[in-house]
């Protein structure tokens, strides 16, 4: 999922997808359809490059520089390679409570890597994020769009072996 | 059992279908509204019921219905903030994904008393299963008229989109989402002009959160007067609480507004107490933002009464002794937690989440979140103390947006209550940076 192409282009779907998403906001105000369609891009390429946010600016007809200011203001957008799964663990107060700290240094351990780095089979990046919104279910993790919640270390052997087939 | 207005049916099975929502009892706020209501009839029962905004700042949400202009065609916009990022908060979260057709009900009845034809849920970006979600129940609700065009052939027509955040804290702020919206980064603006004459596009917009919108088809059904005679004095409803930490049932739990702060925390309906072989020593009460108390000022206040769960009684005291409900991010801490740690964790937060528009937040929570380090790492000195506090009081009210507050208060009120703690820090630094140390000198536990 990090490849790097020079022909940067939503597949067929996602560009229809692309369209649709512009087609909501008011006559003139497509630029609202920017961090969707980051969302999408990153959907596909794993992180957001320069070519992809180069292309989002030629969708929404807007001048690239509008794009990088944006991406890189929002934490969700990965402007570097990642692995194939992107775990995001939450660092914040109330997942700390619940021992997430320890869980997460276990997870750190299995995997081998540190924040911030991926495995070298590509498989896995680490990242640390800010709250996650599910503090009564901490600690908290998200890979994509799944929350997974209640963490233990047994939690995390059986995550990482499912994540692993994939 | 108390009146539950927005979990009463939230674990019925299928709730987040159209079917059951509507088998349910669900949109007939809908057909009330649209078919024998004026907008401005709703936006009076909305006044009358007294409910605050429940984001966080509690604004009375009717008189911020009514400060919407009305300039001859320009259109008007309502935004639900749907961005909830503030620690210890995930009531939105759990209601958006058990019950997404109360949240679309509740737009389509406040569009329509705003007169908004296209209307914005934000949903912070790492919901993307939640906005799923909603936007399969948009689908459904449009299929069966409720949404489109000449909606239940009443002529009203209204759009409802689903926008994605990207992963900011600081979009929460009405401002700085408005600016999301639009494409752009998320810096607050300068107030005035405030949303409801210059909003998005530049036209009027009423931003509301979730929790506060989802309360207006019970509204609508019930009217104003009924909800008001819910609560105590001006907390008016019930609120929804999302509580983590020590508790033995963390979760969320829909109150009446007033009950004491001792019951919910130890009653076996509410949070059951403190987990097993613990005690209460700390709590922040309404989302990481708000004063941090010990046990004892939490539960009573200074005349000797207990502490309700109430806007004003949470607030009793002024931060002197007192905190705010906030956002109902109700966060419990047993003593085995060290405070300098939870207090590092937040002041990391508010620094990686300052956007860097006004110097005094932007260098501040850095700052903060250094001196912070230093002292929990063992390395801090006495003066450090007082820096931070100096820090916290030149940052606050001094920037755009409350940002900058949300991040002093909490560092301020910690040094306030627990001083003793970051004086041990720099006194026993070998026994402070072991693994999962807490003070447990002299403490007041519950």
């Amino acid at each position: 999922m990090t490849e790097t192409t020079h022909t940067v282009a939503f597949t067929t779907e996602r560009l229809a997808k692309a369209k649709e998403i512009i087609a909501r906001y008011p006559e003139g105000k497509q630029k609202s359809a920017l961090l969707p369609l980051l969302h999408l891009a990153q959907e596909q390429y794993g992180w957001v490059s320069p070519e992809v946010m180069d292309y989002v600016a030629g969708l929404l007809n807007i001048l690239p520089i509008e794009v990088y200011e944006v991406a890189s203001f929002y934490t969700m957008f990965h402007l570097d390679p990642v692995g194939k799964h992107v775990i995001e663990y939450c660092r914040t107060g109330p997942c700390c409570l619940m021992g997430g700290e320890d869980v997460y240094g276990y997870l750190k351990t299995k995997l081998g890597i540190n924040t911030g780095e991926t495995t070298p089979d590509g498989k896995f990046t680490i990242k640390e994020v800010e709250c996650l919104a599910a503090c009564g279910w901490g600690p908290v993790f998200q890979v994509r769009e799944k929350y997974y919640m209640n963490l233990t270390n047994d939690k995390i052997d059986e995550i990482i072996d499912e994540l692993s087939k994939d | 059992m108390p009146v539950k207005i927005l979990t009463e049916h939230i674990n019925v099975p299928g709730i987040d279908t159209f079917e059951v929502y509507r088998k349910m009892g669900g949109y007939t706020a809908v057909e009330k509204a649209l078919k024998k209501m004026t907008p401005e009839e709703i936006v009076e029962e909305v006044k009358k019921s007294g409910v605050r905004g429940r984001g966080g700042a509690g604004f009375p949400m009717g008189m911020k219905w009514s400060f919407l202009a009305k300039p001859e065609g320009v259109p008007r916009y309502l935004v639900c903030n749907a961005d909830e990022s503030e620690p210890g908060t995930f009531k939105d979260h759990y209601l958006m994904k058990n019950n997404p057709h109360l949240l679309i009900e509740g737009m389509i009845v406040s569009s329509f008393a705003l007169g908004a034809n296209k209307s914005f849920i934000y949903v912070r970006g790492e919901l993307m299963y939640v906005i799923h979600i909603l936007e399969k129940a948009i689908e459904e609700a449009k299929a069966a008229g409720f949404l489109g065009k000449n909606i239940l052939g009443t002529g009203y027509d209204l759009e409802l989109v689903v926008q994605p955040g990207g992963g900011a804290y600081i979009c929460g702020e009405e401002t700085a989402l408005l600016e999301s919206l639009e494409g752009k980064r998320g810096n607050p603006r300068n107030k005035p002009p405030f949303p409801a004459v210059k909003g998005l596009y530049q036209c009027p917009t009423v931003v509301n959160n979730v929790e506060s919108i989802a309360n207006t088809p019970w509204i609508v059904n019930n009217g104003g007067e009924a909800y008001a005679a819910l609560g105590v004095g001006r907390s008016t409803g019930t609120k929804l609480i999302s509580v983590s930490g020590h508790v033995n049932k963390p979760g969320v739990y829909e109150i009446p507004l007033g009950i004491t702060v001792e019951d919910f925390i130890y009653a076996d309906e509410w949070c059951g107490g403190i987990r097993p072989g613990h005690h209460l020593k700390a709590v922040v009460a309404g989302g990481s933002s708000v004063p941090i108390l010990p046990a004892n000022l939490i539960l009573t206040l200074a005349n000797g009464d207990k502490r309700l769960m109430t806007y004003e009684s949470l607030s009793d005291g002024g931060f002197a002794t007192g905190t705010m409900l906030g956002s109902g991010g109700f966060i419990v801490m047993d003593e085995t937690t060290c405070i300098v740690r939870n207090t590092l964790t937040f002041a990391r937060f508010y620094h990686h989440e300052s956007c860097g528009q006004c110097s005094p937040c932007r260098e501040g929570t850095g700052w903060m979140d250094k001196v912070l380090d230093r002292i929990e790492h063992g390395k801090g000195n006495m003066r450090d103390i007082d820096l931070l506090v100096d820090v916290a009081k030149k940052i606050e009210g001094n920037t755009i947006c409350p940002l900058g507050d949300a991040a002093a208060w909490p560092i301020a009120a910690a040094i306030r209550h627990f001083r003793h703690e970051f004086e041990w820090h720099v006194t026993h630094p070998l026994e402070a940076t072991k693994p999962g140390a807490a003070y447990r000198g002299e403490m007041e536990l519950v």
